[in-house]
């Protein structure tokens, strides 16, 4: 199994850049949470630590196996992920009005992550099997639709209607890239936007009122509008240099929501400034564009969508939650991978990037 | 790229999608680096004036809440300024002198303190501690004078709900209480955050979506000591609407003082609306000490003491009617044909029935006696007979029919509905049939009937109202605006009696008897311009607690004395005014309750000519 060339192939360089961000990540939370940690409080910062450490153990893990391993563990998966989906609807812990969370002894596992990779898997082995290279009609995409379409109500209903769409969002990736033509894109579109209306009804009170301050910040100043403000302000008086590290005023004076989370990217850029924020950026461009080249050269289709599968969620959840935190877009809930704290997500994130890894350093070899 | 599958045509394909993508992701990022740059650079030193001098805080404005008036528009309840001390963790430099210096000036709970402090300072150390409410004049300028020396120490001014005469009228108008967990879910509450101040019982709580108005709120910009710089946005707060209840603040008050020292219950109704002009529970409490927030050794007090002064007795508390029932019996009797009003029996001061011996109150008896004899000296071995004769399932039907046995539909609270036992009941609750002899003990309202004063109240009412049973309510109106009034009193008729109309007045004469004929019970409720008419009744605790249908021990008084009733009405022709009396354990009817009811008469009508 330990063949001479995995070895030789191995990424070293996307390595090193996760290492970097798993740095990053730690020292911004740790002046995210610091006045809490100067007093005694939670330790966030070192369970970010741990996280990363499990992470990367998953992450070498992931690239033991050939890849194309999952091709046939595919569907499987998948429903294995549906029924822990379900599973959390039953009996999930609930916390901050939904249901996310299965408590399984020591630790607790959130099934809409392991989601992700499962329909990521199943979307790529479903696009490498046809036989077509594109040009997909509407109706060929029937499967690939409701596969994705189950997850999502199921997500929705927890309620997390954020990670809901980010599934929804990397799906669509994988399908355009895919190559669907361009009448079947207007269609699904124009349907799209068509049933904005219906959508509109079914979301809660607090997610209406999100957008409505977005769109029109006069009408909620005390509201959902005043986080955007605040993150605003925080990223703007960074300047060039930023503040100096644990000097962020906005940070320290707690007016960030969520600023271990959803606005991290905030108290960094507070921080270390355009600079800072310039560099993170850089970072996450660079992973992207590495996965792309990745991509590129795989050795078979299944190899490159599964690629272009995590570096779409990688590129979204950036795009994003930068777009919000900076008021291009409303505020939903969307934590930023690798650097936001949140056990689940760097672990499944690493987990992603081990796929990466797995079908870099197998793109010389034949099939086992 | 593909060397294995499909054919090169293929790889060149997904080659361009890759290079497309780039460019896309170029693209995209473009734009996040145009935006940060905007931000930081461009309106870099705009947001960083914003952040160094000034910051955004979201202030709550919180409304005023509606005051209370009686009918006549005379305040009872309204808020005062109250003076909280504070500390703002974050701000101050040694926490055991901080708190060393302010037990010596206030009486502080200092380790609670010290905790609440200590655990703000891990989590939250820019949001104020609340050490006390409710500070004195005193307290407030000793604290004042030193706050210079003690950084971190702030005082707020909230306002605080005020009963101007204190435990007036307590059970009717309800108290404040901090909001819990289940009223937070429930949509009467939606404008209301953890930590605020609701009606928990009462008028407070029935009308707390009108009293507690809207919540305004201002975004500010302060600086770094606190002070408001510049309001940016404002919404204004919208005061509750007032309460205008049916009560008579003066008859209120009167009934009150009749109460005083003695456990029971007065309540005045208007007999032909329903509206309550008066209701008194005693013993009472000041919904004063709610408003600051409950101290523990306070609310110890009321929970434990004897006579549960929480309670209200108006309508949670049920009494064996005594010789009220009587009314019921003869209006039954008379229906259904085996009460005939001419009829005379003898009375001698006992009846023997099956064995037993049941005896009349008076020992020598009361002579031959009719319907109305019977009525006005309050006969107990006439209405043996007649009971007997009557049959019990007969007398329940029209105990029920008339009103008794089941709640009134105040919506004022815990509400009790009393009980008219027949034999279906005694079966079920006890496994054993019915024997005769209890229906003799209903008749003359002992045994397992229980009534509520205001029950007894809606039933004479009704009868000297031409049959409607009203249901009892107590307020007049509602709104912020008299043009625009939110509710507005209207009497609703919650059922009609069927009874012929020469029955009623039969027994109407009698109850006229009572209070102005000789040898009538209730003589001491007499006045001399305005005609009265009424019915005594003494209830006798004799049977043990566990006979009794209720589920709670503070139902039942527990002392094995006698409870005074005392029902009336006046003026006779025209009836304006309803008062039902119960005092425990003190003694005949006649004696202790009719003067109350007298006086509560001559207050009534001091103001308004009798028709």
């Amino acid at each position: 199994m330990f063949d001479r060339r995995l070895i030789d192939n191995f990424d070293w360089i996307l390595l090193a850049v996760l290492i970097v961000m798993g740095l990053l990540s730690v020292f911004n939370l740790y002046s995210a949470t610091y006045t809490v940690r100067a007093l005694g409080g939670g330790q966030i910062f070192v369970k970010q630590i741990c996280w990363y450490a499990i992470g990367f153990l998953i992450l070498l893990l992931m690239t033991t196996f050939d890849y194309h391993m999952l091709n046939r563990l595919a569907y499987p998966l998948f429903f294995l992920s549906l029924v822990l989906l379900l599973a959390v609807l039953k009996m999930g812990k609930v916390a901050h009005g939904s249901q996310r969370w299965l408590s399984l002894g020591l630790f607790s596992v959130q099934p809409s992550e392991i989601v992700k990779i499962s329909l990521v898997i199943i979307l790529a082995k479903h696009f490498s099997e046809d036989e077509r290279i594109g040009n997909y009609r509407l109706r060929d995409l029937v499967r690939p639709l409701i596969l994705t379409v189950i997850p999502f109500m199921l997500i929705v209903y927890q309620p997390d209607l954020g990670t809901a769409l980010m599934l929804l969002i990397v799906s669509f990736s994988i399908i355009i890239f895919a190559h669907v033509n361009w009448k079947s894109i207007l269609i699904f579109l124009s349907t799209a936007v068509l049933s904005t209306p219906f959508l509109w009804v079914t979301l809660q009170g607090y997610q209406k009122k999100r957008i409505i301050a977005f769109l029109r910040p006069q009408l909620d100043p005390l509201g959902a509008a005043y986080h955007v403000t605040q993150s605003k302000i925080a990223i703007g008086s960074g300047l060039f240099w930023g503040k100096g590290f644990l000097k962020g005023t906005q940070t320290r004076l707690h007016f960030l929501p969520q600023q271990h989370t959803d606005f991290c990217f905030s108290v960094l850029a507070e921080e270390w400034g355009f600079v800072g924020s310039a560099v993170i950026l850089f970072l996450y461009l660079f992973l992207i564009l590495w996965c792309i080249n990745i991509a590129r050269s795989s050795k078979d289709r299944f190899g490159t969508l599964l690629v272009i599968g995590v570096a779409a969620s990688i590129f979204w959840h950036l795009t994003i939650n930068v777009g919000m935190v900076t008021g291009l877009l409303p505020v939903v809930g969307i934590p930023l991978v690798l650097f936001s704290y949140g056990g689940s997500s760097v672990i499944s994130t690493m987990a992603a990037m081990g796929l990466v890894m797995n079908v870099s350093m197998r793109r010389f070899m034949f099939q086992e | 790229m593909w060397r294995s599958d499909f054919d090169l045509r293929e790889a060149e394909i997904y080659q361009r999608r890759l290079t497309r993508l780039t460019v896309f992701v170029f693209v995209v990022f473009g734009i996040l680096f145009v935006r940060l740059w905007s931000l930081q650079i461009i309106h870099g030193s705009r947001y960083r004036t914003e952040s160094e001098n000034n910051r955004i805080d979201l202030r709550d404005i919180m409304p005023s809440r509606g005051l209370v008036f009686d009918r006549n528009g005379q305040l009872l309840v309204d808020n005062r300024p109250s003076f909280i001390l504070g500390v703002m963790p974050e701000n101050i430099r040694n926490l055991d002198s901080l708190l060393s210096d302010l037990s010596r000036l206030v009486d502080i709970d200092r380790p609670a303190a010290e905790e609440k402090i200590k655990y703000a300072l891990r989590g939250d150390p820019f949001r104020c501690v609340y050490l006390k409410r409710g500070l004195s004049r005193d307290e407030l300028a000793r604290i004042e004078t030193h706050k210079v020396n003690m950084p971190g120490v702030t005082i707020e001014v909230k306002p605080q709900r005020h009963c101007i005469y204190g435990t007036l009228a307590a059970h009717l108008i309800g108290y404040l209480g901090e909001i819990d967990k289940e009223q937070l879910g429930k949509r009467e509450y939606g404008g209301n955050k953890p930590g605020d101040f609701v009606g928990k019982y009462g008028i407070e709580k029935k009308w707390h979506k009108y009293l507690d108005g809207t919540r305004g709120g201002q975004q500010v910009e302060v600086d770094a000591s606190g002070r408001i710089l510049r309001v940016l946005y404002q919404k204004e707060a919208e005061a509750g609407a007032d309460v205008y209840l049916t009560i008579d603040k003066d008859l209120q008050v009167l009934a009150e003082q009749s109460l005083k020292n003695r456990a029971g219950a007065i309540v005045a109704m208007s007999p032909k609306s329903g509206e309550i002009l008066a209701a008194a529970s005693s013993p009472t409490f000041n919904p004063n000490d709610f408003a600051k927030g409950m101290d523990k050794g306070v609310w110890q007090g009321l929970i434990s003491h004897r006579y549960f002064p929480l309670q209200n007795r108006v309508i949670s508390s049920q009494y064996p009617p005594g010789s009220l029932f009587k009314i019921v019996v003869a209006l039954a009797g008379l229906e259904e044909g085996g009460i005939d009003p001419k009829e005379r029996l003898f009375c001698g001061g006992s009846y023997t029935f099956q064995g037993r011996e049941y005896r009349d109150w008076k020992k020598e008896g009361h002579g031959y006696v009719d319907l109305h004899r019977a009525l006005v000296e309050s006969c107990d071995v006439y209405f043996y007979r007649m009971g007997q004769r009557i049959g019990i399932e007969a007398i329940a039907k029209y105990a029920k029919n008339l009103g008794l046995g089941h709640n009134t539909g105040i919506q004022l609270g815990d509400e009790k509905p009393g009980l008219i036992p027949n034999k279906a009941w005694k079966l079920r609750r006890w496994h054993v049939p019915w024997q005769d002899g209890e229906t003799l003990s209903v008749a003359v309202g002992q045994s397992f009937t229980l009534i509520t004063p205001i029950q007894i109240a809606r039933f004479i009412s009704a009868l000297f109202n031409g049959g409607t049973l009203y249901r009892p309510q107590a307020t007049l109106w509602v709104g912020r605006d008299s043009e625009k009034r939110l509710f507005e009193f209207k009497p609703e008729p919650a059922g009609t009696w069927d009874l012929a109309e020469k029955n009623m007045e039969l027994v109407k004469r009698g109850l006229y008897g009572v209070v102005n004929e000789p040898h009538g019970t209730g003589w001491r409720a007499r006045l001399p311009n305005i005609p009265v008419a009424g019915k005594t009744g003494t209830s006798q605790v004799i049977s043990l607690p566990e006979e009794r249908e209720t589920g709670q021990e503070k139902d039942i008084p527990y002392k094995f004395r006698d409870h005074a009733w005392f029902v009336a009405i006046a003026p006779f022709e025209d009836p304006q005014i309803a008062v039902a009396i119960v005092v425990e354990h003190s003694g005949k009817g006649g004696a202790v309750a009719a003067p109350i009811a007298k006086a509560l008469f001559e207050e009534y009508f001091k103001t308004k000519a009798p028709s």
